[in-house]
């Protein structure tokens, strides 16, 4: 092309009709953002890691249960989901929740895409609870594939009742702790501004953090530190009643032992203290995150 | 319509013990562009990231068409168009969906959308990258984008943080190009810039600050009328190497001569006061075959001139 092609001045065409515009609500705002948010998550490469830890998980369970056939989860489908899922789908929130939620907040500070979005009519806290849903959709679909090969599992053993009315019930009670893990997660990421401090400490928290510091308090004090999320989250395995020291609730379970049988008081949340606990900490995180990042500037 | 504003009250902004901006008043109204110019450090972004509440002041308050920014964030952005301190795209949006997310949060309709987005990216000349992802895209690339974000929806007033940054010439050409247009149709348009062509060319009025303090407020004729009556000085090329002797002795009469600076063994700096009268007949004293001089140039601009004077007397 020769130089002469090119032309040296542009000129837009005004915008011929004055449009009528309706200023958004906030809370359609937040929908809209939600929805450019999650393209940006589901084309992602931490959509792609994150579906992968699943299916290592997933695909890790599959093989250890199919090869060692152990009786004990066999015996029935709450003994099955209740230690598979219910200690599967717990790591798989923590690393959803630190993989979509770890450097939310933050991450808008150090990626700058902030500043794209805080030049435009919106307040802060539309885009804390917008990217919010987000991340929560993104890790939902996380849950979901790993509750799916689960549930594949459990009718290869179980047959065609493999969904049951518990599985139903913690599947619920897994969701609910999403959303309090997750509340969490947005309230570190914007207390910092760099992802990677962000990231790291949900991850070190939640990961080994809060279970040092349950089993700390509670072997030290001997009390049970019901304000850990960590405490709360035994109901989603709990809910299948599948054995004593699992079940909700505070009792004596006797257990075989060196020198014949033990007998402990086990002191697991009950399924109201649980979902309670973990519906404050959604409601406090998201106060205390919004009130945060809306003091938050973009210097 | 009522003219567009932006106005800036008592307006600081302290950093800890430092003063990073220190009550600042401003009041821009009109369809016209506001070059926004101080050395580094002196306030600039600070004070247009308040306009914007992206952060928030220690005193004083900013206006955009006479909505409070720190009280109704939202209704006074709703005018404005902004680009401060390239931000950065969703990498894995494409620009056209970068701007459509701007186009949905502003409530744009789809008609709307679809009429201005192929138009703002034609402008910014991205239509060839419109649905490439833009996480890849280079800072030129991206500040295009950044730069047709801040005119999607067609705004009022438009704050510009240096927009040339990591522009190409012809970017830069395209940029002056494109506030001239919006200037034609009644925009008001507030600008940081360093490059002082730039602002001569496009801008109607300065604002200069340094250290956080507002030195003047003026039109560009004004302020190169007022500030510029000092000296000016002129750069005479010629075709080969002149000992630096030839020349003293050329101008050795001339009494409002300044000062003789060689640049190099071709090129020389003649500092001089008066106008161009006193010009004039430095260029008749050096222009005789034996010497060829090939050009004969004033070194700075007037604003340049202005600018420098002033950041210096500060100092
Ligand atoms: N978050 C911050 N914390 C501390 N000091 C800051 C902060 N942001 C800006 N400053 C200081 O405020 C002063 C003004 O900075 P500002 O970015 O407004 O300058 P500027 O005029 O835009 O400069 P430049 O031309 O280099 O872009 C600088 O001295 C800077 O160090
Ligand atoms: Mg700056």
């Amino acid at each position: 092309m020769s130089a002469a092609a090119i032309p040296a001045t542009t000129t837009v065409p005004a915008p011929t009709a004055k449009h009528e515009r309706t200023p958004l609500r906030s809370w359609q705002q937040a929908l809209k953002l939600t929805r450019y948010q999650l393209r940006d998550y589901l084309f992602s490469r931490r959509f792609i890691l994150m579906m992968s830890i699943v299916a290592i998980i997933g695909a890790i369970l599959t093989a250890v249960v199919g090869y060692y056939r152990p009786a004990a989860f066999l015996s029935g489908s709450d003994a099955f989901y209740s230690t598979l899922w219910g200690s599967g789908v717990t790591v798989v929130i923590v690393f959803a929740g630190v993989i979509f939620g770890g450097d939310a907040i933050a991450g808008e500070f150090q990626n700058r895409t902030g500043y794209f979005l805080m030049g435009q009519p919106i307040r802060r806290a539309t885009v804390y609870v917008g990217k919010y849903i987000a991340a929560f959709v993104a890790a939902l679909t996380a849950v979901v594939l790993f509750a799916l090969v689960l549930l594949a599992n459990g009718s290869y053993y179980f047959g065609a009742g493999a969904f049951t009315a518990n599985f139903g019930a913690s599947f619920v009670l897994a969701v609910v702790y999403l959303l309090a893990l997750l509340g969490a997660t947005f309230l570190f990421s914007s207390l910092f501004k760099t992802s990677t401090y962000a990231t790291l400490v949900v991850a070190v928290l939640f990961l080994f953090g809060f279970m040092i510091l349950q089993a700390l308090i509670q072997g030290l004090a001997h009390t049970t530190p019901w304000y850990i999320l960590t405490y709360a989250d035994s109901i989603i395995g709990g809910v299948f009643n599948a054995s004593c020291a699992s079940a909700p609730g505070t009792h004596t379970c006797t257990q075989p032992g060196p020198g014949g049988e033990i007998t402990q008081t086990v002191t697991n949340a009950t399924i109201p203290e649980g979902v309670g606990i973990m519906i404050a900490y959604f409601v406090i995180t998201a106060i205390l995150g919004l009130l945060s990042f809306e003091r938050e500037e973009f210097s | 319509m009522t003219a567009p504003s932006i106005v800036l009250t008592s307006l600081t902004k302290r950093f800890g013990s430092f003063t990073a901006l220190d009550r600042l008043d401003l009041k821009l109204e009109g369809g016209k562009c506001v070059g926004f110019l101080g050395p580094n450090g002196a306030g600039k972004t600070t004070a247009l990231k308040l306009l914007t509440d992206m952060i928030f002041p220690t005193e004083g308050e900013c206006f955009l068409n006479g909505i409070s920014v720190q009280r109704e964030r939202m209704r006074a952005l709703e005018a404005a168009g902004v680009l401060i301190e390239s931000p950065e795209v969703y990498p894995s949006l494409s620009p056209t969906q970068a701007l459509e997310m701007v186009a949905d949060l502003r409530g744009m309709s789809r008609t709307e959308r679809e009429e201005r987005i192929p138009a703002v990216l034609a402008e910014v000349k991205m239509s060839e990258w419109a649905h490439v992802k833009v996480g890849k895209f280079s800072k030129g690339m991206k500040q295009r984008i950044n730069i047709a974000a801040a005119l999607v929806h067609d705004p009022e007033i438009v704050v510009l943080d240096e927009p040339a940054t990591g522009l190409d010439p012809r970017g830069m050409s395209e940029v002056r190009s494109i506030v001239r247009d919006l200037k034609k149709h009644d925009r008001l348009i507030f600008m940081s810039s360093h490059i002082l062509a730039e602002v001569t060319d496009v801008c109607d009025e300065v604002a200069l600050i340094n250290h956080g303090k507002l030195l003047f407020y003026d039109t560009l004729e004004n302020v190169t009328a007022k500030f510029s009556a000092g000296h000016s000085s002129v750069d005479a090329s010629f075709a080969r190497p002149v000992p630096e002797r030839t020349v003293a002795d050329r101008l050795a009469a001339e009494s409002d001569l300044l000062k003789v600076e060689q640049l190099d063994p071709r090129r020389y700096r003649l500092q001089f006061k008066g106008g161009p009268a006193v010009q004039a007949r430095l260029l008749r004293k050096l222009s005789d075959e034996a010497l060829e001089l090939v050009s004969f140039t004033e070194s700075k601009s007037a604003l340049e001139e202005v600018y420098l004077s002033q950041i210096e007397k500060g100092d």
